[in-house]
């Protein structure tokens, strides 16, 4: 439902609606949703073509430019877009307002976190260090 | 107005039990269900990076759990969830369009998620096993 009577020309322009954020959200969750289809089938491929390896292959091609580019994208793309249904599922369920905060807050530091943690993995094992 | 009146005990309308489970009610559920369990699951995919980074003990380590009985039920799991929620989420971008909300097309997109999401979690285990030996 579009901004009727009560609001401003600006209001109807910028279209953010009542929660002050517009379609961000969901725009956010369709396009991270698009990225993760070939990014999971590129990831699936990767981990069946590493399995059964030793560690120094699995480091020569975890550590090769496309592959770790790849999972780069992945990780980036997955930890968005888990970020925002977690979000959601906290938002439908948890109605009481510190909890709902905290679990918030939780989620977000989650989804950094793990993201983070597996980005500089693959840095470590793309630069040897 | 706010926390002017305790609450009233009024009858809720009729929720979600009191339907007959349905597939694509069902196949809802499971969508959250599996996305919830892979926010959780990157927990795995983190720690097998960075056992990778950090060395060959380590490696052997996360190798060692994932060829155990649980290891493997967990990541048939995580594969299963994967790949269902990814059909799922292509089914919710079909409907994104506009597309597939007739009762025959939703009761069909909603056997391919399910029946594709077990085809292709055998057919990855398959291959895993047959091609590349298998987690070990």
């Amino acid at each position: 439902m579009a901004a009727g009577k009560m609001s401003t020309p600006l209001g109807r322009v910028l279209g953010l609606g009542s929660a002050k954020s517009g379609t961000a959200h969901f725009w956010r969750q369709r396009l991270t949703a698009v990225a993760n289809v070939p990014l999971t089938v590129a990831f699936v491929v990767i981990v069946v073509g590493l399995l059964g390896r030793n560690h120094a292959a699995v480091v020569q091609i975890l550590g090769s430019p496309l592959v770790a580019i790849v999972m780069l994208l992945f990780i980036a793309s997955i930890t968005t877009h888990m970020r925002i249904g977690m979000q959601v599922i906290i938002e439908d369920y948890v109605h009481d307002e510190v909890p709902k905060l905290v679990l918030l807050m939780a989620n977000t530091f989650f989804a950094v976190a793990v993201g983070l943690a597996c980005a500089f993995a693959i840095l470590m094992l793309s630069f040897k260090v | 107005m706010a926390e002017t009146k305790a609450p009233v005990e009024r009858p809720l309308s009729p929720h979600l039990f009191i339907y007959k489970p349905m597939l694509t009610m069902t196949m809802s559920i499971v969508h959250r269900g599996t996305g919830a369990c892979l926010f959780f699951g990157t927990l795995l995919m983190a720690w097998w990076l960075i056992a990778a980074a950090s060395g060959p003990n380590a490696y052997a380590g996360i190798g060692s759990f994932m060829s155990s009985f649980v290891g493997r039920i967990i990541l048939f799991g995580y594969t299963w969830a994967l790949v269902h929620h990814m059909l799922g989420g292509i089914r919710h971008l079909i409907w994104d369009t506009g597309r597939g909300f007739g009762p025959i097309e939703r009761e069909r997109l909603a056997v391919a998620t399910l029946v594709g999401s077990i085809a292709w979690t055998i057919i990855i285990w398959v291959v895993g096993y047959l091609f590349m030996g298998g987690p070990r």
